[in-house]
């Protein structure tokens, strides 16, 4: 039936397509849904990805960009030469598929296992980090009149919804207090330059291929606030995959992550990115509760979402190795 | 008193013929899924098998650190507002061994195999 729909949607305004083929769901909750699918040309079949919110789900939860924002993020980001896929289409009401867009589908590799360690992507992975600390400053760079509407975060008030959350689930965690107090002792307040952050720049939402970064994906939690955030959040230990003498996602140092990002004409603060670093660890292990709350209120009762709740002891040791390290 | 097998005995007889004879068959997401599943009886196991000292040592500390006495979870609370309100902290004696061995405690039931746990371990 979404082929249909596809089919029709896509030859209003794809020249000479006559149809779309291979639809399949690649990932989605309740609100928003991802499918691949490919539209049928004469010369040749082009891949696309559309990500929606199906009719009836308009309004995006509290953190989200929105799915229109994330479209002109994307296409900004493409305009601006950073790795993204091109936005091919914003959905119309007459597309009678929700709100969403549809975009160029961009081959490569997204899982964390094989990037770090699949054959294929051997040379890629030294150059990684370099790589992608310009593509954040790239991100960082983009023309602040051209941005849409999104949400403005500081650190103080990312540490008051992190506490929120945590004492709403009425379960003690000495070693997240222990964090919550580290973080408001050394609370750097505003930064001095507020730009667009990614906000969730990690393995799952960038595309690799043995060439290195391919696209950058999900803007979902696009926001504007410390640019730091972007460089601590992909330096937490949670994104490494084992490999956890390599920072920067298991495959990279922070050396080679700072030095793309000042190689693209911008400034790092490292004890910023560590503030962010710990923050971010903490905000894991605070997710990893909150979909175990989620399995036992009920929306979705998964067996994946109940052992996701035994990882947040995961950030535990990670947070105590930041913070009370051990000495050996 | 109930009659053995224990449960320990009886979800690692499941544990095993899951991952002896099913996992083989089976493909694609459901065959990550009973991966997952299989994980989680594994975890059991090891929540029967650890739970009960490494409980009565925590509750130990925590008495000491407290200078009270209560449930686990009690105590736990308890901590958990004086670290809060900064009445204990790093400096406090006993505090940060008694957060180490706590968590090192959960990760041998959660997962052994994390790196930075296997790491610690080490030291």
């Amino acid at each position: 039936m979404i082929e249909e729909q596809l089919g029709r949607c896509v030859a209003a305004w794809y020249p000479g397509a006559t149809g779309v083929t291979g639809a399949a769901k690649l990932s989605g909750g309740a609100s928003q849904e991802t499918w691949s699918f490919d539209i049928v040309h004469a010369s040749g079949n082009v891949g696309a990805i559309l990500r929606r919110a199906p009719p009836g789900y308009g309004a995006s939860p509290g953190r989200a960009a929105g799915l229109d924002a994330e479209a002109v993020l994307m296409q900004l980001a493409h305009d601006a030469g950073l790795p993204s896929p091109r936005v091919m289409h914003v959905l119309q009401p007459g597309d009678e598929l929700g709100t969403g867009f549809i975009m160029q589908r961009i081959e490569g590799e997204t899982i964390a296992r094989k990037i770090l360690r699949d054959e294929q992507f051997a040379k890629a992975r030294p150059m990684l980090a370099r790589q992608l600390g310009g593509v954040i400053a790239g991100i960082h760079g983009l023309p602040a009149s051209k941005l849409p509407d999104l949400r403005r975060m500081t650190s103080s008030k990312e540490i008051a919804d992190l506490e929120r959350e945590y004492r709403g689930f009425g379960w003690p965690r000495p070693v997240f207090e222990l964090a919550l107090r580290w973080l408001r002792e050394r609370d750097p307040g505003p930064s001095s330059e507020e730009t667009l952050v990614h906000g969730d720049f990690r393995h799952g939402n960038l595309i690799i291929g043995p060439d290195g970064v391919r696209a950058v994906l999900d803007w979902e939690l696009a926001h504007f606030g410390d640019p730091m955030e972007d460089l601590g959040w992909i330096c937490v230990n949670s994104w490494r995959f084992g490999e956890i003498d390599k920072p920067v996602g298991g495959f990279g140092s922070r050396e080679d992550l700072f030095a793309g990002y000042e190689a693209a004409g911008r400034k790092v603060d490292p004890d910023r990115v560590t503030f962010w670093e710990v923050m971010g660890t903490l905000r894991w292990g605070i997710m990893c509760c909150g979909m175990m709350q989620r399995f036992r209120l009920g929306p979705d009762h998964s067996m994946e979402r109940a052992v996701i709740g035994r990882r947040s002891s995961e950030t535990e040791i990670d947070l105590l190795r930041l913070l009370a390290p051990r000495g050996g | 008193m109930q009659d053995e097998p224990t449960p320990t005995e009886l979800i690692k007889a499941v544990a095993d013929f899951l991952r002896n004879e099913i996992v083989p068959v089976m493909k694609g997401h459901n065959a990550f899924k009973l991966r997952v599943g299989i994980n989680a009886l594994d975890l059991v196991t090891r929540q029967l098998a650890l739970e009960q000292s490494g409980d009565a040592a925590e509750g130990a500390r925590l008495k000491q650190l407290l200078g009270m006495d209560g449930a686990l979870i009690d105590l736990n609370r308890a901590l958990s507002d004086k670290i809060a309100k900064g009445e204990v902290d790093l400096q406090t004696p006993g505090l940060a061994e008694h957060l180490w061995q706590t968590t090192m405690d959960k990760l041998a039931v959660d997962q052994p195999n994390y790196a930075s746990y296997k790491r610690e371990l080490g030291k």
